[in-house]
């Protein structure tokens, strides 16, 4: 935790942080508790049976997604991987919809055919919930693209792991958004483990992850994720960098997951100290932190911070009552969202076999 | 009037009128704009589009080809060159997780209108690393359509409609099919587009079905002239020109009138898509079959250099002619 440790800057002052009303910061934590209690409703159901596959939990880390989210207009958009839940809800997908993936019922947000790494909204400007490790990279890097092709002034928000960064997609991707010039801000969510390997037994760096970008004279900057008022201040900078300059920035944000890689992760507290994850807990907690922060600033009480965890978690148990009480997929519904021809049955559709079954 | 072109003027002519009809249709690849394309097929569009249209791109195919699938999600309608297909193979988690799979995924929120284009053979002597043809692999993935033209009015016909489609087309041309010349017709007479799924009866006959598709129908015409010439044996050449969408209907058709197939096919036999068609015949047709379903496959080897014998280990008129005549 580099910055976490480094002299503590005030960003409260930070034009882009003054300029919020008292209820946007109140939204911001509100936010972070929707995601949190989200998350620990659905790890209950996971370890209860109620869901296959996977649950990549992002309990620890919320002030990332919902600091950098709450920059975004109407023309910016966002991609990341597969630790995606906090991502979709802060971007306005509903409880509902995001738990019933979960469940795999045909009333998730995917209809139960994408599960909890593969949540999308295009609506609101949310490409995914992508699976594979830095698989999204180039991806955001062709939202950006987009962008500017359109002629839009906007920026692509493309989220990675820690792990992703030697992964050779990336690296092209970096040297492409600097190259074309494209809207894109990389932003390496540093929870310090590649699964189970850390920072130090998987990367070769100098200084921090983020400087690799000067290999591709590209700007960057590393930000203390457990202050939501930095995480917002500093990517703010390099959202307008993008927007008013097509210039891209590489983003470090260090941040933790208290749980494993996933929540199947036997080894979670095997590859670091139950002390390591308590500091996290009892200094570095980007919610409790900010419920603090907004005490002193007499925004909230704490019988009014009680009451918005209470509503989440009463949110969050009404998502799970709903997945639960939701229609699974049919078998039909297997063979259908293959191809856009095919489902909006196009002339196209009408000529040639397009399934291969039995 | 129709015209002869080349193969490669065909598909340029047809890449040219979507650039003209769709200010979205943007062309990326390496050495596609400035350098004309390495095999030219590009050739004079850079200095006619210009650099919003024609795009040159780094040695990055991960790289470019996941930034075109993004900039398709938001409506950019990419058509980008692979300098051989074979480099799909650095590509290929842009190839089919993100291009194949996001629609599905995302409950059909997302489509991904790119097209991917470039040579997909053997027999130029370059080497097993340059020469593989992936129409089969990539036709097994649902989400995705390929198609592999023989002649140059398919090749311009078809790369129109791939790009029309809004689904991700996989284009599968042949460097040594670039400079083959065939009638296409004049742009004066119409928009000419020949739908993905529809094959072409390329050769009339009675006495036996020669499947294929690419630069195997030419050698599939080239045997049935020599077949008919000295065997008396009168032969139907389906070319597939699609490969998914498949036009089973028309396989059927022409098995049930010939009673007998031979299949020629540059993939390897294993899962080749000459065993998917055998499959369809097998199953669709079987009581129409006077022989065994017989094939024309490059020897399940890796691609030999040698210019000595490589065009021995393809498919070739002359093993499709021996073919024959086991089973006619």
């Amino acid at each position: 935790m580099t910055s976490a440790s480094a002299p503590h800057l005030d960003f409260a002052g930070s034009p882009i942080n003054q300029s919020m009303t008292p209820d946007q910061k109140v939204e911001l934590f509100n936010q972070m508790v929707r995601v949190r209690r989200f998350e620990q409703a659905a790890l209950k159901y996971y370890n209860a049976g109620k869901m296959g596959g996977f649950l990549h939990l992002y309990i620890g880390q919320e002030s990332v997604a919902v600091g950098t989210l709450s920059l975004c207009g109407p023309n910016d958009h966002n991609i990341t991987a597969y630790r995606c839940h906090a991502h979709a809800l802060t971007v306005g997908m509903n409880m509902n919809e995001c738990m019933a993936e979960l469940f795999g019922k045909s009333t998730g947000c995917s209809k139960g055919k994408g599960g909890s790494m593969h949540f999308f909204a295009p609506d609101k400007n949310y490409w995914g919930g992508h699976g594979i490790v830095a698989g999204q990279t180039p991806l955001g890097l062709g939202l950006a693209y987009g962008l500017k092709y359109k002629g839009l002034e906007g920026c692509s928000l493309c989220y990675l792991g820690d792990g992703a960064v030697n992964q050779g997609a990336f690296h092209e991707s970096l040297n492409i958004a600097a190259l074309f010039e494209l809207p894109v801000v990389y932003i390496i969510e540093n929870n310090g483990y590649s699964m189970g390997t850390s920072q130090k037994r998987s990367s070769s760096f100098r200084g921090c992850l983020a400087q690799r970008a000067e290999g591709y004279d590209m700007e960057w900057d590393v930000i203390n994720g457990s202050d939501i008022y930095e995480v917002r201040a500093k990517t703010h900078i390099a959202m307008e960098r993008a927007r008013k300059e097509h210039k891209p920035t590489l983003l470090e944000i260090d941040t933790y997951r208290y749980y494993g890689h996933s929540v199947a992760d036997a080894n979670a507290k095997k590859y670091r100290t139950p002390e390591e994850i308590e500091n996290y807990k009892q200094n570095h907690d980007p919610i409790t932190l900010f419920r603090k922060r907004l005490i002193n600033e007499g925004l909230l009480t704490e019988e009014s911070a009680d009451a918005i965890s209470k509503a989440a978690a009463d949110e969050a148990a009404a998502s799970v009552k709903f997945a639960e009480e939701s229609p699974a997929p049919t078998i039909a519904d297997i063979s259908t969202d293959v191809y856009w021809e095919t489902d909006h049955n196009t002339p196209a559709a009408q000529i040639g076999r397009h399934f291969f079954n039995d | 009037m129709s015209r002869t072109l080349t193969f490669r003027e065909a598909i340029r002519e047809g890449l040219d009128e979507e650039l003209a009809r769709d200010p979205n249709v943007v062309i990326m690849g390496e050495e596609v704009a400035q350098y004309n394309g390495a095999y030219k097929v590009t050739e004079g569009l850079w200095a006619k589009w210009g650099d919003k249209r024609i795009v040159d791109t780094p040695i990055s195919e991960a790289g470019f080809i996941g930034m075109g699938i993004g900039a398709s999600m938001l409506g950019v309608r990419p058509v980008m060159e692979l300098m051989f297909w074979s480099f799909h193979s650095v590509a290929f988690d842009q190839l089919v997780n993100n291009a194949a799979c996001v629609r599905y995924m995302s409950g059909g929120l997302i489509n991904v209108p790119i097209v991917m284009r470039g040579p997909a053979n053997g027999g130029n002597n370059v080497g097993a690393t340059h020469c593989h043809v992936p129409e089969a692999l990539f036709a097994s993935f649902p989400g995705l359509k390929v198609c592999v033209p023989a002649t140059p009015a398919d090749a311009k016909g078809l790369i129109k409609a791939a790009i029309r489609d809004n689904d991700p087309v996989y284009f599968m041309e042949n460097v040594l099919l670039y400079g083959t010349t065939g009638e296409v017709p004049d742009p004066a007479e119409g928009d000419f587009v020949i739908p993905l799924g529809l094959a072409d009866l390329k050769r009339q006959g009675s006495d036996i079905s020669l499947i294929a598709h690419g630069r195997s129908v030419l050698h599939a015409l080239a045997a049935a002239e020599t077949l008919q010439a000295e065997h008396g044996i009168s032969c139907d050449v389906l070319d597939l020109r699609s490969i998914r969408p498949l036009d089973q209907d028309a396989i059927i058709k022409s098995v049930m009138k010939t009673n007998r197939a031979v299949l020629i096919d540059e993939s390897k036999g294993f899962g080749g898509v000459s065993a998917m068609v055998s499959h369809i015949i097998q199953e669709n047709a079987f009581d129409y079959l006077d022989a065994p379903i017989k094939r024309v496959t490059t020897i399940d080897a890796p691609a030999i250099y040698s210019p000595h014998v490589e065009n021995e280990q393809l498919p070739n008129p002359r093993r499709i002619v021996e073919k024959v005549l086991t089973i006619a």
